[in-house]
């Protein structure tokens, strides 16, 4: 077989995946990839120092059909599993703190209304969410319990006139920036239900979390729910157990392993373009081996981890995908871009510690992704059920 | 109305443009994206639809090249035109600008549109001569580098730019006018629009579908062929002034421009 016709290596797509994808997914993927190069990164920096979201994201976002656009109908696009995967790797190549906006908009409190909603629920928030008028935000973590939602403290009393709110929630992206919050709660009865909580509702707050070190262009709060009445049309009628917000979860982390790799990719990259360009002791620091061995490792591990992102995403779309493949996904892709983050970050030396380059700030926002959604730790847990067949959790 | 825009897919920025020393001709393989300054052509053809002030009832797309080259016409068509023609014929590989023009002509005339756009310059060839070529062959007249398109009357009032300001230039429809990209912010294409891109019609012509003669198209009958190329030379290092103290530094910088009067 002649060599004269093989495609070059590509140091950016090491295993050459550009070729699995069709032209509509490249074409989404470009998209994407122009707007947060020429609207997002420049601005970046200056948000993640102030603790801030652009303010036109939503729009911006919603402009481009990128919110809820794996779900069908009400103003949402319907595009393929794999589509939505990819955007989410553009995003958080940009920041986690972009993807997780999209994530939670379109996975948790889009996906919520569209999965378990009524279809007043659906034809009243849907098409506003789609376009980023509309923001939500998806309330299940509290304050003491965080891998172990069924602990959750927050009750929902059924009264003549529709149900009684109260409770907290903790680490809520968008929470204050929300026009509805979907509150899960346990009745007296013992069912997990899921509530539209309007912004405004007397009872109802949203103050914010600060000093974070990570994830800092995301709004994050707590959702206060002192009293707060709710009509019976805001509650999610088909949602009546735990499996309802972890189904929510689950679409959410699926974008993570895509988005993990897309954060490991800018890592790369900008250790990569560091490398070639700076000289010491006369030459590129990319001609000594010392930095080959960091480049080579982080190369492999962003092309596996986004072939296993890609892999995954054509299981969603063939319908074959289950829990503890996304188990696997997150597993691995988030614990591995933490690693390319960090050792892209020795590449550019002190340079490496500040916001001019994205990977000490990629770095510190994928310590959140390690976490939420999901600990490290709990899907460690749901492989070791799926491979022994003997739960650990308790 | 109707308003055909011609597009073109060219190398990726990042790729590197190889001249292949057998046939003088640019390497055309790699990843291609659609040529930038067409996306500007598109973005004016849809702020006059979106403007209300001309009646534009079809956007066409309309490119040459082998088939790779339709990912332009899809990208078009994302960005709102209604349908595309792809002109694809062997025969037609290594065209020059005289033969391109000549043949997207060919294709323009079956369509009779009341104004053709386009960018100014492609990044890979960088001639900037196809539109007056065009123009020329369909009898309209052309403008090239608009960075300003008003309605005014049945007619377009155009800001041309020229080296030292800008002409402001009316001009009758039909006309050519290829734009510079200072004329607008493209649009990003919507997740939806780019879905719905593969129901939008799609046409493809052979040379001979569009009635080229075949004599006055290919490599054999270009006029100008490339006879010897070369590397660009390498460029002199450039002089490096360390900001020590920022009124000296500025001193010297204007001493460094004033001596290659390149102050007014």
């Amino acid at each position: 077989m002649s060599t004269a016709t093989l495609p070059t290596f590509d140091p950016l797509d090491p295993l050459a995946l550009d070729a699995q994808l069709d032209e509509e997914e490249r074409l989404i993927r470009s998209t994407v990839r122009q707007y947060v190069r020429e609207k997002f990164l420049p601005v970046v920096a200056e948000h993640f120092e102030a603790g801030t979201l652009p303010e036109s994201i939503g729009q911006d976002l919603g402009a481009l059909g990128l919110l809820g656009m794996h779900l069908e109908g009400y103003g949402c696009a319907g595009a393929s599993a794999t589509a939505y995967g990819l955007t989410c790797l553009e995003l958080e190549a940009g920041d986690s703190g972009l993807r997780s906006f999209c994530s939670v908009q379109g996975s948790l409190a889009m996906y919520a209304i569209w999965k378990w909603g009524s279809e007043e629920q659906k034809e009243r928030w849907l098409p506003g969410m789609a376009e980023g008028k509309l923001i939500g935000c998806f309330g299940l973590t509290e304050p003491d319990a965080g891998s172990n939602p069924a602990a959750m403290r927050t009750r929902a009393k059924k009264t003549d006139a529709g149900w009684v709110l109260d409770g907290a929630k903790m680490w809520i992206t968008n929470g204050s920036l929300a026009d509805v919050a979907v509150v899960w709660a346990r009745t007296e009865e013992g069912k997990v239900n899921g509530f539209l909580v309007e912004k405004g509702t007397p009872g109802f707050s949203a103050p914010n979390m600060h000093g974070k070190l990570s994830l800092r262009a995301s709004v994050t709060s707590e959702l206060v729910l002192d009293g707060v009445e709710v009509p019976e049309a805001n509650r999610l009628p088909e949602a009546t157990s735990l499996r309802a917000p972890l189904s929510c979860l689950n679409e959410a982390r699926f974008g993570i392993v895509f988005g993990a790799a897309g954060a490991a990719r800018a890592c790369y990259e900008a250790a990569l373009d560091y490398a070639k360009t700076r000289v010491q002791f006369d030459k590129p620091i990319a001609g000594y081996q010392l930095t080959q061995a960091k480049l080579a490792d982080m190369a492999v591990k962003v092309g596996n981890s986004t072939m296993l992102a890609l892999h995954l995403g054509r299981m969603k779309d063939a319908g074959t995908l289950t829990p503890q493949h996304v188990s696997y996904g997150k597993y691995h892709n988030v614990s591995t871009a933490i690693d390319v983050a960090r050792t892209a970050r020795t590449v550019l030396g002190a340079n490496g510690v500040t916001l001019e380059y994205p990977v000490l700030r990629h770095a510190n926002n994928l310590e959140s992704v390690l976490t939420y959604e999901g600990t490290h730790e709990m899907h460690t847990l749901i492989l070791g059920q799926a491979i022994t067949g003997l739960p650990a959790f308790t | 109305m109707k308003i055909c825009v011609l597009v073109k897919s060219v190398p990726e920025a990042g790729v590197t443009k190889r001249i292949n020393p057998s046939t003088g001709r640019l390497e055309r393989g790699g990843e291609t994206r659609d040529n930038p300054f067409d996306t500007h052509a598109i973005e004016a053809a849809m702020q006059l639809k979106e403007g209300g002030e001309l009646q534009v009832d079809e956007i066409v797309a309309v490119t040459m090249g082998p088939e790779a080259a339709a990912k332009a016409l899809r990208k078009a068509v994302s960005l709102g035109a209604d349908r595309s023609i792809h002109l694809s014929d062997e025969a037609l590989a290594g065209s020059d600008v005289n033969g391109t023009g000549y043949a997207l002509a060919r294709v323009l005339a079956t369509e009779s549109p009341d104004l053709v756009l386009l960018g100014q310059q492609s990044d890979d060839g960088e001639c900037y001569t196809i539109g007056a070529v065009v123009a020329d062959h369909l009898q309209m007249p052309s403008l090239t580098q608009v960075i300003k398109i008003d309605v005014e009357g049945g007619a377009l009032r155009c800001e041309r730019q020229a080296e030292y300001g800008y002409d402001t230039v009316s001009i009758p429809l039909p006309a050519v006018i290829s734009v510079g990209d200072a004329i607008n912010e493209p649009r990003y294409p919507s997740l939806k629009a780019i879905m719905g891109a593969k129901k939008k019609p799609l046409e493809t012509k052979s040379a001979a579908d569009a009635g080229i003669e075949a004599d006055r198209v290919g490599y054999d009958h270009a006029r100008a062929h490339c006879a010897e190329f070369a590397e660009p030379p390498a460029k002199a290092a450039g002089q490096i002034i360390e900001d020590e103290d920022t009124s000296e530094t500025v001193e010297k910088i204007v001493a460094w421009l004033d001596e290659r009067k390149l102050l007014a």
